[in-house]
């Protein structure tokens, strides 16, 4: 028998028809992986309303309730209290939205789903623009991005905000586990969901996933570009379990921003100066959580 | 057992009574009581469902779906701009082919702001695929919800359905209400057996995609035979529930002394009691007047319609909303559907918009000149609004 570290079981089926590289459709593969065939998915609007195929073909093994853009944090409410009152209360709900979805024209639901405490699973697979509709900003879209909406132009309109932190609204909620995820880690993301399936609870998990078509990448470099995230601190790895922080990965040597953002054509007008301001975003952030992880630790012990 | 409720009462009591299992809702001036209700009976374990008590109307409507797609019979309540918001859930609700039931308490909708009964707000989802019906009286909204999951869960229906009612006029105001046994309401009403339900076992897409060439006209044409078969499933399951119960109500449309009628108005909600009282009176007086009470307005009572149009010289169809580059919306379909069948003439009074008060000094007014057209042959003004302030014409 081979030692494998990722379980064998498989519940996507080949054939889906996501783009060359696409960390989404990993993102599912491995959290299907994870849960097992017990499990109820819902999806609105995003690109994984297009990825599992057209009718009447398929790709997953467990039930899919497609649902409008908005509701997936209403969708799965609904899903597990119809489940409770049929007794199947072993079934993992699982709502997989994207960043746009998510951050945006879903945060309502989910932020009511989340506060009802309804026993599910939320999860952000977050591309960081509107990918399905091709590549429009979204509140997920980090600062200096290019987008379709965003366009630099002559007038260098790129994406001049922040990316809007749905995790950290989640721990502000009081979401009793809140966990970022990356598909260059899948050890670390099928634990995560596996952690997820047994609380009881609202989870919440955000996980990174590389779009090559809209990022203008090359589709081999998705699982390069993905850990390059974690280790420049762009996309730091943690969990936070009834409010306290913890960092999965501390990346020993500090790897420049630089090196993340000059592989991918989105943030190709980027001045020196501007790379250099987002190392400082990204610095910043970085050692606020360590702070987090610091003081929530801290005040568990006390 | 017969006690004294209000409109929102009996419809909080048509969801106990068909042992609703998860309840979705949103609370919005003037369905609240009929949230609270619920809610007071599932706190007092009268009522064994799941409360999801939603941050939206939107999202109430779209865990109804997510809910009875896995398999429970489902309830929500709303009016006006909760109902507004649902419109995108409520076409996701028919076209998933799900027999969800709610009750609507029908309000005008803003600006300004008013909380006081019309119809526009049901009238502009006439095209989201529900069953629609509007009752006149609470025990006609207690027993509404209760036939209507037997008609929409059937498996050749399987649409959802809204009930209407007027706010305040119905759903603040106490009547004497038959509460039936429960017993009988389980023998009339069997469980939920959703043939298209999520299941673990059955792995399957539920809306995915499709393409042009797939069968997505033909789940469109099935719908439209569904909705085509609704009628004689209303029949079927009203005389079901007349021999049980001892209630009935008339169908598609209830006819009130259109019995050589020389005009007959065609009305629906509660303007159907003040004029039923006013064709009374002047039936005394030797004025041949009838009533044709459109109870559905989903699927649209065409042939009870151009039933009735032979019987008499005139229609006058009241509108409580409007259709607005037209007329009323039961107006236009009216004349739509006696289009070749009638030359009758036809004409629309749009009244009661805002909750402006329809007295039976007014009514009376409507049918007076009504009878004058029916003795004319030839309507005046086709759409006329009736009981503006300061038109000294409809004044009493």
């Amino acid at each position: 028998m081979r030692n494998t570290t990722i379980p064998e079981e498989e519940y996507m089926l080949p054939g889906h028809v996501a783009c060359l590289g696409c960390g989404a459709a990993l993102a599912m593969r491995y959290a299907l992986k994870a849960l097992g065939k017990k499990t109820i998915v819902s999806v609105p609007a995003c690109c994984w309303a297009v990825i599992p195929g057209v009718y009447p073909y398929r790709t997953l093994e467990v039930p899919l309730l497609y649902t409008a853009f908005e509701v997936t944090g209403a969708a799965i409410s609904g899903i597990r209290e119809a489940l409770e009152v049929l007794g199947q209360d072993d079934v993992t709900v699982m709502g997989w939205a994207g960043d746009g979805g998510t951050a945006d024209i879903g945060i309502q639901a989910l932020s009511g789903a989340m506060e009802r405490e309804h026993n599910v699973i939320y999860v952000m697979y977050d591309n960081e623009a509107y990918m399905n509709t091709g590549v429009q900003r979204s509140g997920a879209t980090p600062f200096g991005a290019w987008t379709t909406t965003t366009p630099v132009g002559k007038l260098r309109i790129y994406k001049k905000e922040r990316k809007k932190p749905v995790a950290e609204m989640m721990v502000a909620q009081g979401v009793p586990y809140v966990a970022t995820a990356n598909i260059a880690y899948p050890e670390d993301l099928i634990r995560k969901l596996r952690k997820a399936k047994e609380m009881k609870g609202p989870k919440f998990i955000h996980i990174y996933a590389t779009c090559p078509t809209g990022w203008r990448v090359p589709p081999n470099k998705t699982i390069e570009i993905a850990k390059l995230a974690v280790q420049t601190r762009v996309f730091p790895l943690y969990e936070v379990e009834n409010g306290v922080y913890k960092i999965n990965v501390k990346p020993k040597e500090r790897v420049p921003v630089r090196d993340y953002l000059r592989m991918q054509g989105r943030f190709r007008h980027l001045t020196e100066e501007e790379v250099e301001l987002i190392q400082k975003m990204v610095d910043e952030e970085w050692e606020k959580l360590l702070l987090k992880e610091e003081m929530t630790n801290r005040v568990r012990k006390e | 057992m017969k006690t004294m409720i209000t409109g929102n009462e009996a419809a909080a009591w048509g969801a106990r009574l068909a042992r609703v299992k998860v309840v979705s809702a949103y609370p919005i001036t003037p369905q609240t009581k009929v949230v609270e209700k619920i809610a007071e009976f599932i706190a007092n374990g009268e009522m064994d469902a799941r409360y999801i008590r939603v941050e939206s109307e939107h999202s109430a409507m779209a865990a109804c779906i997510s809910a009875e797609n896995t398999g429970v019979r489902t309830f929500t309540a709303t009016s006006a701009h909760g109902l507004a918001l649902m419109h995108e859930m409520l076409m996701w609700a028919a076209y998933a082919r799900l027999p969800i039931v709610m009750a609507v308490i029908n309000r005008a909708m803003a600006p300004p702001w008013s909380i006081w009964a019309d119809h526009q707000d049901s009238m502009a989802q006439r095209d989201t695929g529900w069953i629609q019906i509007y009752s006149e009286s609470n025990q006609e909204e207690l027993d509404a919800v209760l036939m209507l999951y037997k008609i929409c869960e059937d498996k050749d229906v399987l649409l959802p359905a809204m009930t209407m009612m007027d706010a305040f006029i119905l759903s603040h105001t106490m009547e004497p209400v038959d509460i039936p046994d429960q017993k009988l309401v389980d023998d009339f009403l069997p469980e939920l057996d959703l043939p298209h339900r999520l299941d673990i076992n059955r792995p399957a897409g539920h809306g995915s995609l499709i393409m042009p060439e797939g069968p997505v006209m033909e789940y469109r044409k099935a719908m439209a035979d569904a909705f085509a078969g609704v009628r004689d499933k209303i029949l079927k399951v009203e005389e079901e529930f007349r021999e049980i119960f001892g209630r009935e109500y008339g169908g598609l449309v209830e006819e009130y002394r259109t019995e050589d009628a020389d005009a007959i108005a065609v009305v629906s909600s509660t303007i159907a009691s003040t004029s039923k009282e006013v064709v009374d009176r002047m039936r005394e007086r030797g004025l041949k007047v009838g009533l044709a009470r459109v109870r559905y307005f989903r699927p649209f009572p065409h042939r009870e319609l151009r039933e009735i149009a032979k019987k008499t010289d005139m229609l006058g169809v009241i509108d409580r909303s409007y259709t607005f580059g037209y007329g009323g919306a039961l107006y236009a379909e009216t004349k739509g559907v006696l289009y070749g069948h009638s030359d009758i003439p036809v004409k629309n009074y749009i009244m009661g918009i805002g909750g402006r008060d329809v007295t039976p000094e007014i009514l009376e007014k409507v049918f007076m000149d009504m009878l004058k057209i029916a003795k004319d042959g030839a309507v005046d003004t086709e759409v006329e609004w009736v009981g503006l302030i300061g038109d000294e014409r409809w004044s009493a």
